[in-house]
This record gives structure tokens, C-alpha cells and sequence, in this order.
């Protein structure tokens, strides 16, 4: 396998685009990325798209054949990946086994998904349906009352509290306020989620003991990567960032027959192929994107990664270490909690954020200090699919 | 304008006596703090510049919303429409959002609308129900007549409180009239209704002192933009 290297890094701001389709969002986003690349419509081999719901929520198919038409990339092939919410890692590593490989060396990944066509039922619902069918979905489970009650386990377990879960959406809606392509703009306050009496009203329960404030904006978004073989990589314009591992690990689909349903075991072992094909370990890693779509899940997340032993990523977060700064900044983008989680997009999202990070091309209260390393985790279903990537800031 | 008095009494019905609504502070979520109080008839023509531009965006149905309360407010201020009050909500003395509402008898109420410019803030949901606040515990109405024009309305109003569905005609014309009964208020009071009295002078003398309306481009990327919720 020839080392793999992103050369184009693009994306557009998530939230409610009302005005724009679905081809639009993963338009916009692609070009975005082969303009960063400085590549225009040629040169392209190979297009990967991660969407999960667009013949759901938009009644579209075959949406790669569309976009390659859309971007005037053909004969590019063209194909979609759907793997839940890890559709946008799951393209990238596709995108990059194909390259790897030697069979192609241009390759377009793009991750989108617009969720606000349908009301919030639907698709709260659409998302549902990733759970077992005759286990879980017919009992009407939701991903925020799977979160609810993991969240109670691990309470129970490792005496998390309401409290830490407050820390973590505080810090990420503090984050998403300076990252202009987050949805939620918005800052949040320990006075006005918690201490106030009238936070019953503002930060009013969700599945308990989840809260409004714990739990991912429904958004439209889309965010795209551009791969070549690293000794390419000088041909484009902008500093290579070296996919330096990657890993995917699986679980049980329904969360009941998992042993400990509070180990999220695709989590660490997907994290741990990454980092050992990268040779690094945990406190190599200088900036991570954890899969926040409940605030729980970057504690627990934090954890399974390695970053701090398990039952100790919740008081790292009341201690700081989390933050920009900290020992260990995760999701300074604002992650899926202020960015958005439209859910194609994400795992693409949390890459190219580390791009960023990586080519030091963020402002100040953003950038984390000579990042180096940087990790992903993108959790599909409710850890039953996991896809980590470790990136390397090129030369 | 020069006006008959004599046939203008006619076209004025006689009004019900309305007790003042008392002014609360809110805080959101972002910490900051809001400042909900009922409005004269004079401060009417203040917030009708502040909804006239509103009456075109066409999402969520802020056009047939706003345009509605335009006319509502118009009216109550023109004295074509009795028992209307208006409550407004407030930062820093900017508006943010407005509810209005009428006595349709002593024991009855017709809500009539609700309308924020600033999104994703549950500022919506804190005015709708300083509203029915007004009607049940100021007002000591019966009970608050409401339907719903956009399906977020629907989720705030009829799902949150669990209106009681009725078949009784609503003043807007469109569907069936959904109930809050007094015993469903304080039912759902608790959970639903906040705020602190007395609002400290300082604060209270700011939002009195003027309605700050915000230019239209803000308004209109609150409401139509992609970040707004």
C-alpha cells in the first residue's frame, strides 16, 4: 500500500439551507475542496459520496452518478457509501484503499446529508432506523433514548453526573460560537441551563437524563476531501495532511446483547488499529474530533480512544484537559454538538476540521498550537460500526 | 384624522376590564436576560415597524403570522378590535419577540399569536406561556382557546402542553380551536412557566424606556438564514 495523502480539504456551513437540494450541498462542498486542491474538473478518478438517507429524506437516489454529472467530473467513477452515521468515514477509507492500492490516484470524497426536508419526527425516526428491527425499533426506541439510557449506565458505572454532560455541551457550543461553519452559533451558560429555574424551560429533558442542551441539532450540511498517493501530494498547493492509519471495527447491532453495553469495544478497537498503523499512541495525538452526538459520547469516547482511563474522561473534562490549550483538545470545531451532525457528512466533517487543524490554517482561539496528530472517531448506529482515522501533518 | 365621535362610539364596543399583566425577567439559556411585559396601545405603532418587514419571509410561516399580527395590533391600536393585549419580550431593550391575545368573554380566551426574532433561544415557548399565564392567573379566565399555523407552533403549543383538541371554531379560521383548560395550566405550569417578579428597576426602566427594533438584514438572517433554527 503507497502512503495516502488529503490534498483538498472543503466545506460548507452546516445548519437549515433552506434554499439549497441535496446536489447543491454535496456541490458546494466538492468544489470547495477541488478549489483548495487547485484542481478544477479534470484529474479526478474516482468519487466516493456518504449519504445515509437521501432516498428517505429526498426521495433521490444514485446520488454519485448525479453529483459526477452535477460537477461535470465524468467519466470519474462514481459510487455512494452508506454506513449509518459513519457513512463519511466509511467513504474516506474506501477512497483511500483505492488509492493505496495504486489503482486510482485522484479521489473525490464527499459526505452530505440534508435532514431539515422533513420535520423533526421524521427525521428523529429516519435515524431510528438503524436499529434493530425487531429488538429495538418496533419497541419505538430512539438514538437519543439508546443515549438516555447508556447515559444512566454509565452514571451508575463510573459516577458520571449531570454535571460533567453540562461541561462538555458548555464547551462545545463555546467552540462552535467561533467556527463559522457550525450550526449552532449560539453560547450557553451554566446559569442558563442548569442553575436558573427557568433552565426547566431552556434545557428541558430530552430522554432522561439527557437534556436539550446534550443532545446534536438535526442539520443540513456536506464537507469533502480530496485524496492523492503522498508522492503526488507536492503537485497541490496547499501542506499534504498523511492519513497515517486508519481503523473500522463492528458491534452488536442491538445494543442489549452486548456483555457491558457501556464498553463501546468498536471504539477502542478501531481506534487502536489507527493508531498502530500510524505507529503513535494516544498522547502522541495533538488535536481529536470524538463523535459527540450526545455529550455523553465524547466522555465515554475519550476513554475508549485512551486518552484517559475509563471512568476518568469525565473529570479530564471538568479539569480542563479537553479544552483548547488542554492536554488533549477535543472538538474544537464545536463537534456534532455546535457544528451539526447531518449524519453523511459527519465522519467527512470531523477530517476535514483536522485539516485544518493540521495546516495551523485556523485563528487564534481555534488553532491548537503546532498540532501535529490528530484522530477521528466517527460512530455509526450506536457503536455497532466505528471508523477512526489518524492524521499526520505532511512536510 | 377628523373623526364622528357619535358614530365612532358605535363601532367602538365597549371593553372588559383587563387587570395589567406584571412584568417578569427571564433568563436563557445563553445567560442573558429577558424582560417580558405588556404594552400600551401607544407603544403599538413602535412594534408594527418592527413586524412590517416580517410579514415576507416566507419560512415557518413568519408571512401569514406576521402580516396577522400586524393587523391584529393595527386594529387593537385603531380601536377596531376589543380585550386584545400584547406582551413583549425584551434584551437590552431590543425586542425580541411578541405574543398577543384577546378576552373573548370574562371566562374565555383567544389566543392569537406568537412571534420571536430571535431563534433557537426558546424564547417562543417562554412568551407563549407568559401569555396563558396572563389569561389564567391575571386575567382569571376559564380557560385559552388556541390553534397552531405552522407545525412549530403545533409542536410547542398542542404537544408541550397537551392541548385538549375541541370542536370549537377559532377566531383565525383555519382548524378547530385546541383547549387549555385552568386545571391543564397549573397542571403544566411547573414545568412550563417561569420567571422572576419584581424585575429590578434598572432593567425594567430600560425596557420602558424604548423598544429597540433590530435592522431588517439581522432580522431576516435570524429568521431565514441557515442558522436559524
Amino acid at each position: 500500500m503507497r502512503p495516502v495523502a488529503i490534498v483538498g480539504a472543503g466545506m460548507i456551513p452546516f445548519g437549515r439551507r433552506d434554499d439549497d437540494n441535496l446536489m447543491d450541498l454535496l456541490a458546494y462542498a466538492s468544489l470547495n475542496a477541488l478549489d483548495d486542491a487547485g484542481l478544477g474538473d479534470k484529474g479526478v478518478d474516482s468519487v466516493y459520496v456518504a449519504n445515509m438517507g437521501a432516498g428517505m429524506l429526498n426521495h433521490q437516489m444514485s446520488v454519485a452518478s448525479a453529483l459526477v454529472d452535477r460537477l461535470s467530473l465524468m467519466p470519474a467513477a462514481a459510487e455512494a457509501i452508506e454506513n449509518g452515521p459513519a457513512s463519511g468515514a466509511s467513504a474516506i477509507k474506501n477512497g483511500l484503499l483505492a488509492v493505496a492500492s495504486g489503482y486510482y490516484d485522484v479521489v473525490l470524497v464527499v459526505g452530505g446529508e440534508k435532514m431539515r426536508d422533513v420535520s423533526g419526527w421524521r427525521a428523529t425516526d429516519f435515524v431510528a432506523s438503524m436499529t434493530h428491527p425487531t429488538a429495538e425499533y418496533i419497541y419505538g426506541i430512539t438514538l437519543p433514548g439508546m443515549a438516555g439510557m447508556f447515559t444512566r449506565l454509565y452514571m451508575e458505572k463510573y459516577g458520571v453526573t449531570r454535571e460533567h454532560l453540562v461541561q462538555v455541551a458548555i464547551k462545545n457550543q463555546e467552540m462552535g460560537a467561533l467556527n463559522p461553519y457550525a450550526h449552532v452559533e449560539s453560547r450557553i451558560t451554566h446559569e442558563g441551563i442548569v442553575d436558573s429555574w427557568h433552565s426547566r424551560v431552556n434545557n428541558p429533558p430530552v430522554a432522561d437524563p439527557l437534556h436539550l442542551y446534550d443532545v446534536c441539532p438535526v442539520s443540513d450540511g456536506a464537507a469533502a476531501v480530496i485524496l492523492a498517493p503522498l508522492d503526488m501530494a507536492k503537485k497541490f498547493k496547499k501542506t499534504p495532511v498523511v492519513i497515517a492509519g486508519f481503523g473500522q471495527a463492528t458491534d452488536t447491532h442491538s445494543l442489549q446483547e452486548r456483555q457491558d453495553p457501556t464498553d463501546l469495544k468498536a471504539v477502542t478497537l478501531a481506534s487502536q488499529q489507527a493508531l498502530a498503523m500510524a505507529k503513535l499512541t494516544p498522547s502522541d495525538i495533538s488535536v481529536a474530533e470524538l463523535h459527540d452526538a450526545f455529550t455523553i459520547l465524547e466522555i465515554a469516547e475519550s476513554e475508549h480512544v485512551g486518552f484517559f482511563p475509563k471512568g476518568q474522561g469525565a473529570q479530564a473534562v471538568i479539569d480542563g484537559k479537553t479544552k483548547l490549550g488542554g492536554q488533549i483538545p477535543i472538538n474544537v470545531s464545536g463537534g456534532l454538538k455546535a457544528r451539526g451532525h447531518p449524519v453523511g457528512a459527519t465522519g467527512v466533517a470531523q477530517v476535514v476540521d483536522l485539516v485544518w487543524q493540521l495546516r495551523h490554517e485556523l485563528p487564534e482561539g481555534r488553532q491548537v498550537k503546532n498540532a501535529q496528530t490528530g484522530l477521528s472517531v466517527n460512530f455509526g448506529g450506536f457503536g455497532n460500526n466505528v471508523v477512526s482515522f489518524v492524521l499526520r501533518r505532511g512536510e | 384624522m377628523p373623526f364622528d365621535m357619535e358614530l365612532e362610539s358605535k363601532l367602538r364596543p365597549p371593553e372588559l376590564p383587563m387587570v395589567p399583566y406584571p412584568p417578569k425577567l427571564v433568563t436563557l439559556a445563553n445567560g442573558r436576560h429577558m424582560v417580558v411585559r405588556e404594552i400600551t396601545r401607544d407603544e403599538v405603532p413602535r412594534v408594527l415597524e418592527a413586524v412590517r418587514p416580517i410579514t415576507t419571509y416566507e419560512r415557518d410561516y413568519y408571512d401569514i403570522v406576521a402580516s396577522r399580527v400586524y393587523a391584529e395590533l393595527l386594529a387593537w391600536y385603531r380601536w377596531r378590535i376589543v380585550n386584545e393585549f400584547c406582551l413583549i419580550a425584551q434584551i437590552d431593550g431590543m425586542l425580541v419577540g411578541l405574543v398577543n391575545s384577546r378576552m373573548l368573554n370574562a371566562k374565555t380566551g383567544m389566543s392569537l399569536h406568537t412571534l420571536t426574532t430571535d431563534r433557537g433561544l426558546r424564547i417562543g415557548s417562554h412568551m407563549f406561556a407568559a401569555k396563558m399565564e396572563h389569561h389564567i392567573e391575571y386575567l382569571n379566565q376559564e380557560e385559552v382557546l388556541i390553534v397552531a399555523e405552522s407545525p412549530i407552533g403545533f409542536r410547542r403549543w398542542m404537544i408541550e402542553y397537551g392541548l385538549e383538541p375541541t370542536d370549537i371554531p377559532h377566531e383565525l379560521g383555519g382548524a378547530p380551536s385546541y383547549r387549555l383548560s385552568k386545571e391543564l395550566y397549573y397542571a403544566t405550569k411547573d414545568r412550563l412557566v417561569v420567571g422572576d417578579r419584581p424585575v429590578p428597576p434598572d432593567i425594567l426602566a430600560q425596557a420602558l424606556d424604548e423598544i429597540i427594533v433590530v435592522d431588517e438584514k439581522t432580522v431576516a438572517e435570524k429568521i431565514c438564514g441557515v442558522k436559524g433554527r
